[in-house]
């Protein structure tokens, strides 16, 4: 027995660690698209993240930087897609797309001398005692920084966009813009800080990749966790506590397939490695259909563009 | 000083032929940046990677076959862009039509006709229908994002692939090797004079003048113009939006997956892990700056077919990575849009703060 209890707790620590890239670009999204804006570079900002966060990391030495540097790096590439579609009002789905192939092809171009090397891994928490409580210790007190933070950073989310003045003004941005604007609030200047905290979480959600989940640089590192990030904000109805809840559900069902791969059932790797992606379609379509015709909770002005009539 | 947009009465006709002209310059200029901050020469960067294509027979024809894969996708995307049906899911349509195709020399492998050939292509078209009705169905039935969903499918089309060609569609006596039989005689391409130019061209460019009729020409070209500009005067006309993203995937689905059978049956000549170097992802652009037009689309082709080529000409003279080609792609993408802008609005400087902020 005390075997098993071994087994599920490596399962549950690798769930964890599968789980948090995809929370904390989803919640970046999330926010985003809150504001009203439909960010489809997501899998480009993150990989850009692991790229500069490995880089950095490895570099300086010091994963924390790495963090840091990937959270600019997200936020970076952000800049040009705020610039497209806010002041130059181009289609957001097609910049979107833009941004992800270029985060993709500029990630390889510069990662391509990292390729093959060791990396830096983020550390584990340890605190005396709390952390060698058996089972539990190493799960609840003793994960990397950034578990908590990306914990953390749902709470804080949930509480500004429901809770406060600057959340308010964050919805009605992305709820109808012309009358945020009629009220005086800068719907530009809005979406602007929305788009940028969602390129600082998507890099943070790639640096995570590249620091914690797997301390390497490969190319197209991210494997469509970007795209997944995107369908779980769908999946969560804009609500960061549903976000929480699917990124963990998601990361149990890749650490699922690796798991299953492991036990030698006859079963062939693609077909685990597949297991997301269905997963992810076979959730949008349960979630979409449940909704049905009222989208009540998608924010209204998603993907519009805002030209102030001055 | 702040930037306003003003908005023109009218559609700039003179914006529309001056815009992709202005992108492309914009991301030459960005190119010479990038190779003057890597520490290469810009003009010698830009030669080699720009204008060497074009400097002999050979290269130009090989730069009809890359321009091959992406006109077939990029005209099929852009009529479903166009309708305001988001497919961004046409790499994993071609590698369904490539598998697809396929199966006529893995199951029939003797069969050696005209007919093969025609087979092959019909599979393969087949393949990229299907594969692209999935998100079409899934739109309609349960209003799934089908940008989300043709995206997922990318991946496990890809995944479907390595297994068919590490599995059970390996070949025997491939020492081991990840691929299926080679491919000869009626299983591949008819070759245009002795170079590399194949037949695939034609049906490229067929495709494009009777997709650019149809969107001009025809009632059907006149719903989808409407239900992507105005869908609720479309719906109010009796357009039905679900049989156009039925429509859309087919058409821009069936003819990822005829591209993808050509390049099978042309430059691979069997199946592998790899038989597309993103010609999926690429075709995104190339409808873009092809203005969502099947003749644009041509000349669009072309020009990303030179990147390909160029980032080739630059891995040999420069020492310069084959992920530069995919990095002047998306910047080029970029200024496409950017200066699409220019096409529905006039840009003005204006000193001052921005409204919102002399609003309070």
């Amino acid at each position: 027995m005390n075997f098993d209890l071994h087994a599920l707790e490596a399962v549950l620590l690798t769930i964890v660690t599968a789980s948090t890239p995809l929370l904390l670009a989803g919640l970046g999204e999330l926010v985003t698209e809150r504001a009203g804006v439909l960010n489809l570079g997501v899998e480009g900002m993150m990989v850009m993240g692991a790229v500069a966060g490995f880089a950095v990391a490895l570099t300086t030495g010091s994963p924390e930087l790495g963090i840091i540097a990937a959270a600019l790096a997200g936020a970076a590439l952000a800049v040009p897609f705020g610039v497209l579609t806010l002041n130059l009002v181009a289609n957001q789905v097609a910049t979107g797309l833009a941004l992800t192939l270029l985060g993709l092809g500029l990630s390889g171009l510069i990662g391509e001398r990292f390729v093959g090397q060791p990396g830096v891994r983020l550390p584990h928490l340890h605190i005396p005692g709390l952390s060698d409580i058996p089972f539990f210790g190493p799960l609840i007190f003793g994960q990397d920084l950034l578990v908590y933070l990306s914990l953390a950073l749902a709470a804080v989310v949930s509480h500004v966009v429901f809770r406060t003045r600057l959340g308010l003004v964050l919805r009605a941005v992305g709820d109808n813009h012309a009358s945020a604007h009629a009220l005086g609030y800068s719907v530009i200047g809005v979406r602007w800080g929305a788009v940028l905290f969602g390129g600082a979480l998507s890099g943070l959600g790639g640096g995570y990749l590249s620091l914690a989940y797997t301390p390497q640089w490969v190319e197209n590192m991210t494997a469509g966790r970007g795209w997944i990030a995107l369908a779980l904000v769908v999946f969560s109805s804009w609500l960061p506590g549903r976000l929480v809840a699917g990124a963990y559900l998601f990361g149990a069902v890749t650490i699922l397939g690796f798991f299953v791969q492991g036990l030698g059932i006859g079963v062939p790797s693609q077909l685990l490695s597949s297991l997301p992606y269905v997963v992810t379609i076979v959730a949008l379509v349960v979630i979409s259909r449940r909704r049905g015709a009222a989208r009540a909770d998608t924010p209204a002005c998603l993907g519009q563009s805002f030209v102030p009539d001055r | 000083m702040r930037l306003e947009l003003e908005k023109r009465p009218e559609r700039s006709k003179i914006m529309a032929v001056v815009s992709p002209i202005a992108a492309v310059v914009a991301t030459l200029l960005t190119g010479a940046v990038i190779f003057a901050a890597i520490g290469i020469p810009p003009l010698k960067g830009l030669w080699v990677f720009f204008l060497e294509p074009f400097s002999s027979l050979w290269s130009i024809e090989e730069l009809v076959v890359k321009a091959t894969p992406l006109i077939l996708i990029g005209i099929g995307l852009s009529i479903a862009y166009r309708a305001n049906v988001w497919n961004i899911g046409a790499e994993g349509q071609l590698t369904a039509g490539a598998l697809a195709g396929s199966l006529v020399p893995i199951f029939a492998n003797s069969w050696q006709s005209p007919l093969t050939l025609v087979a092959m292509l019909a599979l393969g078209v087949l393949g990229g229908m299907l594969w692209g009705l999935i998100p079409a169905l899934l739109k309609i039935k349960s209003g799934a994002n089908e940008i989300l969903v043709s995206l997922m499918l990318v991946y496990v089309a890809q995944l479907l692939l390595d297994w068919l060609v590490r599995g059970p569609w390996r070949d025997p006596h491939g020492y081991n090797f990840p691929k299926s039989v080679s491919f000869d005689g009626w299983q591949t391409m008819p070759t245009i004079g002795d170079g590399r130019l194949n037949w695939g061209i034609l049906f490229a460019l067929v495709a494009a003048v009777a997709l650019a009729v149809l969107l001009r020409r025809t009632m059907k070209g006149f719903e989808i113009r409407v239900l992507g500009e105005a869908p609720r005067a479309g719906r109010f006309a009796g357009f039905s939006s679900d049989r156009m993203v039925v429509f859309a995937f087919l058409v821009s689905g069936g003819l990822a997956g005829l591209a993808g059978v050509i390049e099978l049956t042309s430059t691979v000549g069997q199946l592998q892990p790899n038989i597309s170097p993103g010609y999926g992802f690429t075709a995104i652009i190339v409808a873009f700056l092809g203005r969502l037009d099947p003749i644009g689309v041509i000349v669009a082709a072309l020009m990303l077919a030179v990147s390909y080529l160029g980032g080739e000409a630059a891995q040999v003279a420069l020492g310069l990575s084959d992920k530069a080609a995919r990095v002047f792609q998306g910047v080029l993408l970029f200024w496409v849009l950017a200066c699409d802008t220019l096409i529905l609005y006039r840009l003005r400087f204006v000193p001052g703060l921005p409204a919102g902020e002399t609003a309070r």
